[in-house]
């Protein structure tokens, strides 16, 4: 479902990746895990096409499609959704405004109808209650004023809003204390475990992965993935650490 | 009428003058506004749709008076909304405006705040968004005198620049002759911030979409009180839209 070869990427002058080859087909949930700096979060953004980070080489295939050939709204159209470490704030924008604009333009770009007022509340009311987030929460401000876990828990609220078919998840655990972590634990399994779909978990830690067991985990060091395998490589990790693991 | 104002008058500095010289002989004495003490008013200015467009008030806000003044000033040649605003004992006076313009457009809001007695609030939020090569300014001036004790007073300024050829003024000032006071003034130019824009593209905004939903956030603050549909809201939503199409 994705599948990336050979990919380099530089931010400024500096190459961060240099030759990472990872494939998530369908059906799966992989977790990449690695020490600061390794490049986690820059393929996370070089997936997102973020600006300021240049592909150098190599390719991504994204169920089926030339993943660079789409700018960064085709690709959340097409089905891709990024879950930010550090989610942005954007004041004056209600999150309801913001997701129901964006679900629309998301179907617009797809050649579906737009979703009216009553059935986008509805939507989002019913992914907001699942996540436990309280739904007046969704008329302020995108992430204006929200706790570190509260928007870790909205980022899990706008997923079940618009239903990728693939999520790359940066560090959405961190930050979370323990029933936070449960509840997104929970959301992306709900969300995404199916046989349709696919997850890619960029995480530093374990104990997100007791809560959505992965199928493979990667470990990642300076731009490249050294080292591949189930989710007992996880567990390895956290007791030993990566020089460990890695000699 | 008397002669054009000369541009070292800084509370005409900014002006378009050619726009000004068109206009002048015709343009009408600024209008008086009296609310009696206790009373509460509500104005709500929205542009004619004329090219040039000057709108000019003489305010006086009698004790325990209260003024919410909303403002659209988007003239496609020349805006200009002036007030002069006369504070009593505990009034009031709240004003919330926004200069939206591009093309070569010129765009200014000047104001004078004089607290002249005890314990009067004053709160200006201003917008300005520009693009093309257009101008937008505020000048406002906070003026208390020795007598306004307790007065609290507020400015606060920002403007966004879309394109490189735009410009905007923002020039709060403060005089201040009494010593228990509380004035505030903030002043801000930027431009659209490139990760909000990267985090709504991320949610499937294209675009022109995701600039003018935080434009629409930037300015739209300013008119909370009114409502989503309020009419100044609803046309200050166009023409951002029609700017960043």
């Amino acid at each position: 479902m994705l599948k990336i070869e050979n990919l380099h990427v530089a931010v400024g002058d500096k190459p961060i990746l240099k030759g990472l080859d990872l494939e998530v087909p369908a059906g799966e949930v992989h977790a990449i895990m690695g020490p600061n700096g390794a490049g986690k979060s820059t393929l996370a953004h070089a997936l997102g096409g973020r600006p300021g980070y240049d592909v150098t080489d190599g390719s991504v295939a994204f169920a089926g499609e030339d993943l660079f050939d789409m700018e960064p709204h085709e690709r959340a159209a097409n089905g891709l959704f990024l879950g930010f470490q550090y989610p942005v704030e954007i004041p004056g924008v209600s999150m309801l405004q913001f997701l129901r604009e964006s679900l629309n333009a998301q179907r617009r770009t797809r050649g579906e109808e737009d979703l009216s007022g009553a059935e986008f509340i509805k939507l989002a009311r019913g992914q907001a209650e699942a996540l436990g987030l309280p739904a007046d929460m969704l008329k302020r401000p995108v992430n204006v004023g929200f706790s570190g876990g509260e928007k870790k828990r909205a980022e899990m609220v706008q997923m079940g809003i618009m239903d990728p078919k693939f999520a790359v998840l940066d560090e959405t655990d961190s930050g979370l204390d323990i029933d936070a972590l449960k509840a997104v634990g929970e959301g992306i399994n709900r969300i995404m475990r199916a046989q349709n779909k696919g997850v890619l978990l960029i995480t530093h830690y374990q104990r997100l992965l007791n809560y959505v067991k992965p199928d493979k985990v990667h470990i990642l060091v300076a731009g490249r993935i050294v080292k591949t395998g189930g989710p007992e490589l996880a567990l390895e990790l956290e007791e030993e650490g990566y020089a460990e693991v890695m000699a | 009428m008397t002669a054009l104002p000369s541009p070292k008058d800084e509370m005409w500095r900014y002006a378009d003058r050619t726009a000004l010289a068109e206009v002048w002989d015709a343009l009408s004495p600024p209008e008086m506004l009296q609310i009696a003490a206790h009373n509460e008013v509500q104005q709500i200015w929205q542009p004619s749709g004329e090219e040039i467009e000057i709108r000019r008030a003489t305010i006086t806000l009698e004790k325990g008076a209260r003024l919410s003044l909303y403002a659209l000033n988007s003239a496609s040649r020349y805006g200009r909304i002036e007030l002069d605003v006369k504070l009593h004992e505990g009034a009031d006076f709240a004003f919330d405006a926004a200069n939206i313009g591009g093309g070569s457009a010129t765009l200014e809001i000047v104001t004078t705040v004089r607290h002249v007695e005890p314990a009067a609030n004053s709160r200006q939020s201003v917008r300005t968004v520009l693009g093309g090569t257009a101008t937008g300014s505020y000048a406002g001036q906070v003026a208390v005198a020795r007598d306004a004790q307790h007065t609290t007073s507020e400015q606060d300024i920002k403007a966004m620049l879309l394109d490189r050829g735009a410009t905007a003024n923002a020039k709060p000032e403060l005089e201040i002759y009494a010593d228990d006071v509380a004035c505030a003034h903030g002043a801000t130019v930027g431009e659209l911030d490139p990760v909000q824009l990267y985090y709504a593209a991320m949610r499937g905004l294209p675009p022109e979409e995701a600039k003018a939903l935080l434009l629409e956030g930037f300015v739209g603050g300013l008119w909370d009180a009114l409502g989503p549909d309020s009419p100044i809201s609803v046309e200050a939503r166009e023409q951002l839209r029609a700017m960043t199409r």
